[in-house]
C-alpha cells in the first residue's frame, strides 16, 4: 500500500523545485491581521513553513485556523502584515467540499485535471480514483455519496494541483479510520518524497501530534505556541501541571484554559 | 474554458426538470405573448333572432327597396347563434353561452316604413345583455352600437338614393310605377321647355307676364333642385371614411409577434441560465477553487455568457422552427437571425452575469432574474403612443438600459425587412455587453464573501 502511494505521488509530483532543500522557508507570513467588521480573526500572527514540513494548526472553534489558511491560499486578503507564498503552487483543500454535486466522481476529477492542464487528465483522474478508493463509484453523482466520500474527492481535487505547498483545512473530518490512515499516509509520502510542504488544521489533537512535525496553536486570532509536539507537551506540563499526567488532549484543554481561552 | 462549458452542459443535462422548465416555460410565455399580441379579438358570440317576415321590404314612398340581407350583414360582424324565440335568446345570454342577444321584432320593417308616413313610429330592435362582467358588457355595447349605426346608415343611404330618384323624376321626367300601373311624369325641364315655346306666341300683356314668372320659377327650381340630389346622399353619410382594408385575414402570428416570442424565450433562458449557473459556482464552493489560478474572473464570466448564448440560440431556433410549422418565415434571412440572436444573447448573458454576480445565491438570483426581466419585457412592449409623453420617455430610458428592447429590435429587424434598423440595435447591444460585462467583473470581486 505504502509503495503504491509513493509511486502515485512520484507520478503526480515529479518535479520538485531544484535547490529548495528541507529547511528553506517556502511560505512565510508576518504579523497577519484579518478583521471581519469589528471582530479581529487574526491579531498579528507570524508563521512560516519549510520545504517538506508537515505543520498542524490546532485551536478551538473560531480561533482563526480557516482564516489563516485561506489567506495563505490567496482566497482572502489580509488587512495587515505580509504573506510570501510561491505563486501558483499552493494547493488548497477547503473545509467545505468544493465539488460539483451534480457531476459524477469521475467527471469532477477529470474536469479539475483538465483545468490544471494535465497532459493526460484521464490518467490523473485514475490515480485519484485509486487513491480515494472510489474507483467503483466513479460513475455516481457526487450528491449521492456520503459526506466522508465527498470529502475524499474534495481532497483528491486539491491534490490534483500538484502543489509545492498543500493547505488542508480539517481534511480528516468525516473520514473513517481506514480512510484517515490512507490520507495521512499519502500526505506524509508527499512531504517526504516530493518535499511538499503540508499545512493542515485539525481538531484531533492526536492526529496533530502524530502527523504534524510542527504544531501551531491558535486561539482567538493569536498564536499561543509554535514548535514541535514535544515542545508543546512540555509547555502544557509546565503551565497546566494539574493535568500533566492526563492524556494529551485533556492537558491541552487545561493549557488553553490557563491561557484564558 | 471549454471544459467549464462542457461541465455546465452536463449539469444542465443532469437536472432534467430544471432544463425542461428553463426551456418550456419561456417557450410557453413566448407563444402566449405572441398569440395575445397578434390575434385580433374574436368575434363576440351573439344570439340572433330575426322575427321580421321574410318577404317584408323597406319601402320609401311607394317604392320597395330590394332586400338588404340583414341577416348576412349582422352575422358577418358577430358570431351568430340562431335562436327560435325570445325566451331562448334570453336563456342563451343568462347561461353565458353568448355575450348578448339581438332581436329584430316582427314589426321592425313596418315601423321603418311608417317613417315616411304622416304617423311615424320609431323602429326598435331589442338587445339583451348580461352586465355581469363590465368589460364584456362594454365590448358588447360597442359592437351593437356599431352594428346599429351601420344599419341606420344602410337604410339612410337607400332612402337617400330613392329620394334622389324621385328628385330626378321631378326634374327630368320619366315613368313612375305605382301599384302595377305606369304613370308618365313630365318633369320640370320638359314643363319649362313647353312653357318657353309657348311664350313667343303670346301677345304682350298680363298673360305673357304670368308666363314669364312661371319660366323664371322653373329655371330657379331646376337649378336648385339639381343641387338637392348630391345633398341628399351627403345627408345619409355626412362624413366619408377613407378606410383602406389591406387584407381581410391577417396571419395568426406576424413578424413582430414572432420577434416578441423569440426575444422572450431568449431573454428568460439566457438571463436565468447565466445568472443561475454563476451563482451555482458559489453555492458549490467551487468559485474560490476555480479562480485560484485555474480560471480568471473574465474567463469565467465569458464562459457563462457563452453557455447562455449556446443554449439560448438552440432554444430560440427550436422555437422558430416550431413556429415555422404554422407561419411562413423568411428563411432567406437566417444569417441575420443568427447575428441578432448571438448579439442579443451575449447582451442578455452579460446582464445575467451581472445579476448573478450581484445576487450571488441561486434562489435570490432566480427570483431577481424574473423580477427584473418580466417587467422590463412588458415595458418594452408598450407602444410609444399608448402613454403620455413624459412616461413614454421614462419607459424608453428604462428599457434602453436593459438588453430586452434592443434585442427585440434586433430580432424584429432580422425577421422582417420592414423592421427597425439592425445596425442601431446591434450597436446598442454592443454597448450593453460592455457595460454589463464591467458591472459583472466589478461585482465578482465581492462574490465569494458571505
Ligand atoms: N466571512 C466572515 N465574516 C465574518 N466573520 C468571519 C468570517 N469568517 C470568519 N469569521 C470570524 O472569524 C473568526 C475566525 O474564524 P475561522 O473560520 O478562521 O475559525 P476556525 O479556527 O477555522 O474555526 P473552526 O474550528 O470552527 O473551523 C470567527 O470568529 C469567525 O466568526
Ligand atoms: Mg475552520
Amino acid at each position: 500500500m505504502h509503495n503504491n502511494l509513493r509511486r502515485l505521488s512520484r507520478i503526480a509530483f515529479a518535479s520538485v523545485e531544484a535547490g529548495a532543500g528541507i529547511g528553506t522557508a517556502v511560505i512565510e507570513a508576518r504579523k497577519l491581521v484579518k478583521r471581519f467588521g469589528a471582530r479581529e480573526a487574526l491579531k498579528g500572527v507570524d508563521f512560516e513553513a519549510s520545504t517538506g514540513e508537515l505543520v498542524a494548526v490546532i485551536g478551538p472553534n473560531g480561533a482563526g485556523k480557516t482564516t489563516l489558511l485561506s489567506i495563505l491560499a490567496g482566497i482572502s486578503k489580509a488587512d495587515g502584515g505580509e504573506v510570501h507564498v510561491p505563486e501558483g503552487e499552493v494547493g488548497w483543500v477547503p473545509q467545505q467540499a468544493a465539488l460539483y454535486r451534480r457531476l459524477t466522481v469521475e467527471e469532477n476529477l477529470l474536469l479539475f485535471a483538465r483545468l490544471e492542464r494535465h497532459a493526460d487528465p484521464g490518467a490523473s483522474a485514475e490515480e485519484m480514483l485509486e487513491l480515494t478508493g472510489l474507483g467503483e463509484r466513479r460513475g455516481e453523482v457526487v450528491a449521492r455519496l456520503s459526506g466522508g466520500n465527498q470529502q475524499r474527492i474534495n481532497i483528491a481535487i486539491g491534490l490534483l494541483a500538484r502543489p509545492s505547498v498543500l493547505l488542508l483545512d480539517e481534511p480528516s473530518v468525516g473520514l473513517d479510520p481506514r480512510q484517515r490512515a490512507r490520507l495521512w499516509e499519502f500526505v506524509s509520502a508527499l512531504a517526504e518524497t516530493n518535499g511538499t510542504t503540508v499545512i493542515f488544521s485539525t481538531h484531533d489533537i492526536q492526529e496533530a501530534e502524530r502527523y504534524g512535525g510542527r504544531l501551531l496553536v491558535l486561539a482567538d486570532g493569536e498564536a499561543l505556541f509554535d514548535g514541535s509536539p514535544d515542545g508543546l507537551l512540555e509547555a502544557v506540563r509546565r503551565e497546566a501541571s494539574e493535568a500533566a499526567d492526563r492524556d494529551f488532549e485533556t492537558a491541552f484543554v487545561a493549557f488553553l484554559h490557563h491561557r484564558g481561552h | 474554458m471549454r471544459w467549464l462549458l462542457l461541465k455546465d452542459l452536463q449539469i444542465l443535462r443532469r437536472s432534467p426538470l430544471q432544463a425542461v422548465l428553463l426551456v418550456a416555460y419561456p417557450v410557453l410565455i413566448a407563444v402566449l405573448v405572441g398569440f395575445a399580441i397578434s390575434r385580433s379579438p374574436e368575434k363576440p358570440r351573439v344570439a340572433f333572432l330575426n322575427e321580421v317576415p321574410a318577404d317584408a321590404r323597406v319601402s320609401v314612398g311607394t317604392r320597395e327597396l330590394p332586400n338588404i340581407g340583414v341577416n348576412d350583414r349582422i352575422c358577418a360582424r358577430v358570431e351568430c347563434v340562431h335562436v327560435e324565440s325570445r325566451a331562448e335568446a334570453v336563456e342563451e345570454v343568462r347561461s353565458g353561452d353568448v355575450l348578448a342577444a339581438l332581436i329584430l321584432p316582427a314589426n321592425l320593417v313596418n315601423r321603418i316604413n311608417s317613417l315616411s308616413t304622416p304617423f311615424p313610429n320609431t323602429p326598435e330592435i331589442e338587445v339583451v345583455v348580461s352586465e355581469e362582467d363590465p368589460v364584456k358588457a362594454r365590448l358588447v355595447n360597442d359592437r351593437i352600437d356599431a352594428l346599429i349605426a351601420q344599419a341606420n346608415l344602410v337604410i339612410a343611404r337607400r332612402i337617400a338614393a330613392e329620394g334622389g330618384k324621385f328628385l330626378g323624376l321631378v326634374l327630368d321626367g320619366g315613368d313612375l310605377k305605382v301599384l302595377g300601373q305606369t304613370i308618365e311624369i313630365l318633369g320640370l325641364r320638359n314643363s319649362a321647355r313647353i312653357v318657353e315655346s309657348l311664350r313667343p306666341s303670346l301677345p304682350p300683356g298680363d298673360l305673357r307676364d304670368s308666363v314669364d314668372r312661371v319660366i323664371r320659377f322653373t329655371r330657379l327650381a331646376r337649378n336648385n333642385l339639381a343641387t338637392g340630389e348630391p345633398l341628399l346622399s351627403r345627408l345619409a353619410q355626412p362624413i366619408a371614411v377613407d378606410k383602406e382594408v389591406v387584407d381581410g385575414s391577417s396571419p395568426p402570428l406576424e413578424s413582430f409577434a414572432i420577434a416578441v416570442a423569440a426575444t422572450f424565450t431568449l431573454a428568460f433562458v439566457v438571463v436565468l441560465l447565466v445568472a443561475g449557473s454563476l451563482a451555482l459556482e458559489r453555492e458549490e464552493n467551487a468559485f474560490p477553487r476555480l479562480t485560484r489560478g485555474l480560471v480568471s474572473h473574465s474567463a469565467l464570466l465569458t464562459e457563462k455568457v457563452v453557455l447562455g448564448v449556446v443554449v439560448g440560440l438552440a432554444v430560440t431556433l427550436l422555437m422558430l422552427t416550431g413556429l415555422a410549422l404554422f407561419v411562413p418565415l423568411h428563411w432567406g434571412r437566417f444569417g441575420l437571425w443568427l447575428v441578432a440572436i448571438l448579439a442579443s444573447g451575449a447582451a442578455l448573458g452579460a446582464a445575467g452575469a451581472a445579476l448573478g454576480a450581484m445576487a450571488r445565491e441561486v434562489r435570490a438570483v432566480s427570483l431577481l432574474a424574473f423580477m427584473v426581466t418580466l417587467p422590463i419585457a412588458f415595458l418594452s412592449l408598450i407602444p410609444s403612443g399608448a402613454v403620455g409623453a413624459a412616461l413614454s420617455d421614462m419607459i424608453e430610458i428604462v428599457t434602453a438600459l436593459f438588453p430586452f428592447k434592443p434585442a427585440l429590435d434586433a430580432m424584429t429587424a432580422a425577421l422582417d425587412p420592414a423592421g427597425p434598423d439592425l445596425g442601431v440595435a446591434l450597436l446598442h447591444l454592443a454597448a450593453l455587453i460592455a457595460a454589463y460585462g464591467l458591472l459583472a467583473r466589478f461585482a465578482l470581486r465581492r462574490f465569494a464573501a458571505v
